[in-house]
């Protein structure tokens, strides 16, 4: 059966004065996938996402989101969709339920219903024994863990993770990983990373986008990527760096 | 609608936990319940074997004890209680990152800023509203008058002016916090435009005067009359846009029901003196209110321009993580 495109994109394109930071951008996401959007900082990730979200008005293009134009229905859009920014921040003085009780009712979840998603969820990304500190006092980890869980408040269709694994020490890295992996497979939502780190990428990425200077120099599977980028034939060693670096130099 | 109220609650949440609004709060209550105080033990004496003359219970408010008045004191430091509310309002959320994860749930955007602004105005409503209630109990105890239904309608018609005039100062505030992303950056502001409206616009205003409309030194009375005029004329409106001056002169007309024109007594024309000389009864309220109501407008139109701006300006921004 045919999966249902749930991001779309063509022909994509935001200026900032006379610089281009996004170029032409065409790019479509299916239901149920992991894409990981990968290039070097100031490659213009951010800056899709950002038009993804209905954040910032495309110069000229097309985005769909679960069939909304995010320019045009910037709530509906919001209302499926859930976003991690790189670095999140949370409101220090606040314990994490306090956090979480906040977004929730700007989603318009009832508290009754908060209530119990808020005790599973902190269990899940494994912060129920420091639910009641200030999040002021949390490492680096535990806020990008609850920044999940924030995410995941309002079971969202699909969500967009910007930069998840920054700063993270490996171990936090890690969890972060399996994390996203369970959210796709068990849950059937769609995924949309970036980061500038490729075995990231390349460990639980069903599809890579490689984005340099605006431009998506390639898109598809990592195998596909291996095979049209350095043409190796099927079977062939080869690393995500190779493939990278190829890309990067041509950009 | 939804959106605003959960970020309205959210903000009251913060300004009764927010020990520097408490202090300000505390600080500006304490002053005038001193000020009322020191005033109504005075009339206590002067009071005494008098038959009650008209109004004296507003008199609690506009007489000058020892320093100043209440009103004037209010219009001094009221705009501090408006600042301390919105000089951070957005600038903290964009330094804690809070600010875009805000604006990708499923809200209007201006729903965050509305909240914020109008959490300000309930915060100011509940400061001012408590000062008038404690100073008229405080006034009823010392000089044991109470006040007529004239008298609590005009006190109503002077809390109103308050809160829009703190309200405005609240929108500044707030104008600097979209402007500036540093909150040290926006606090500086907004204190220079309060110290720079407050004080220098008389000063700047007298001095543009001088340059525009000299005072001439003639011997003829008519010509030099004519031009103190309008000397004095420019001199009003540069104070115009001076919110303290709108809330100064609106507030002692509305307080003051012997007082029948904000002008001063010396630029009135001879009719008006001769009128002014004939009935010498207090103004009606109605016609207070007249006289106060372009002031009102004025201020209500400065504190939505100024909130207007700061709208604008905030949603036409990008709103980027880092």
């Amino acid at each position: 059966m045919e999966k249902e495109i749930v991001i779309h994109m063509e022909g994509l394109t935001k200026r900032y004065g006379a610089q281009t930071v996004v170029d032409r951008l065409s790019l479509d996401v299916a239901e149920g996938e992991i894409f990981g959007f990968l290039g070097p900082n100031g490659a213009g990730k951010t800056t899709t996402m950002l038009m993804l979200l209905g954040l910032t008005e495309p110069t000229a293009g097309t985005v769909r989101v679960c069939g909304f134009d995010p320019a045009r229905d910037p709530l509906k859009v919001k209302e499926i969709i859930g976003y991690l920014p790189e670095n999140v921040g949370f409101y220090e003085d606040m314990d994490a339920r306090q956090n979480l009780r906040y977004i929730a009712r700007l989603n318009r979840i009832p508290d009754q219903v908060s209530t119990v998603r808020i005790d599973r969820l902190l269990d899940e990304v494994d912060l129920a024994k420091e639910a009641h500190k200030p999040v002021g006092s949390y490492s680096k980890g535990m806020k990008q863990r609850l920044g999940i869980a924030e995410v995941l408040i309002k079971e969202p269709r699909v969500v967009f993770l910007d930069e998840p694994t920054i700063g993270l020490d490996p171990d936090g890295t890690n969890k972060m990983l399996d994390m996203i992996c369970a959210l796709s497979r068990e849950r059937q939502m769609t995924i949309f990373f970036s980061s500038h780190l490729l075995d990231q990428v390349q460990r639980i990425s069903d599809r890579i986008g490689i984005m340099i200077k605006g431009k998506l120099v390639a898109a598809g599977p990592l195998a596909e990527l291996a095979q049209r980028g350095l043409g190796l034939e099927e079977g062939e060693a080869y690393t995500l760096d190779q493939i990278y670096m190829k890309y990067f130099k041509e950009g | 609608m939804h959106g605003i109220f959960t970020i309205y609650r959210k903000e009251m949440e913060d300004h009764f936990g927010s020990i520097r609004f408490l202090l300000i709060a505390a600080l500006i209550v304490m002053v005038g319940v001193i000020i009322a105080s020191m005033v109504g033990m005075s009339m206590q004496d002067e009071l005494k074997g008098v038959a009650k003359p008209n109004f004296v219970f507003l008199l609690l408010f506009t007489s000058t004890g020892k320093l100043f008045s209440f009103t004037q004191f209010i219009g001094f430091l009221g705009p501090l209680i408006g600042i301390i509310l919105g000089f951070d309002a957005v600038n903290r959320e964009r330094t804690g990152r809070t600010l875009s994860k805000l604006v990708s749930q499923p809200i209007y955007r201006d729903a965050i800023i509305n909240a914020k602004f109008l959490a300000g105005v309930t915060m100011i409503a509940i400061v001012m509203a408590s000062l008038v209630l404690i100073i008229s109990g405080l006034g009823i105890r010392l000089i044991g008058v109470v006040p007529g239904a004239d008298e609590v309608w005009r006190l109503l018609i002077y809390l109103v002016l308050s809160i829009l005039y703190i309200s405005f100062w609240l929108g500044a505030a707030i104008l600097f916090s979209v402007v500036f992303r540093s909150t040290a950056t926006s606090a500086l502001a907004s204190l220079a435009a309060w110290i720079f409206l407050s004080f220098f616009v008389g000063l700047g205003g007298s001095f543009l005067a001088d340059a525009v409309a000299p005072m001439q030194q003639t011997a003829d009375v008519a010509q030099a009359t004519e031009a103190f005029i309008n000397n004095d004329r420019v001199q009003r409106i540069v104070s115009f846009l001076a919110p303290a001056t709108l809330y100064g002169d609106a507030t002692s007309t509305i307080l003051d029901p012997l007082r029948k024109t904000p002008r001063s007594f010396i630029l009135m024309g001879p009719l008006e003196r001769l009128s002014l000389s004939r009935f010498q009864n207090p103004l009606p309220l109605v016609q207070s209110i007249v006289i106060v109501a372009p002031f009102m407008i004025s201020l209500i139109a400065i504190t939505f321009i100024c909130f207007g701006i700061c709208y604008m300006v905030f949603m036409r921004q990008e709103i980027r993580s880092t």
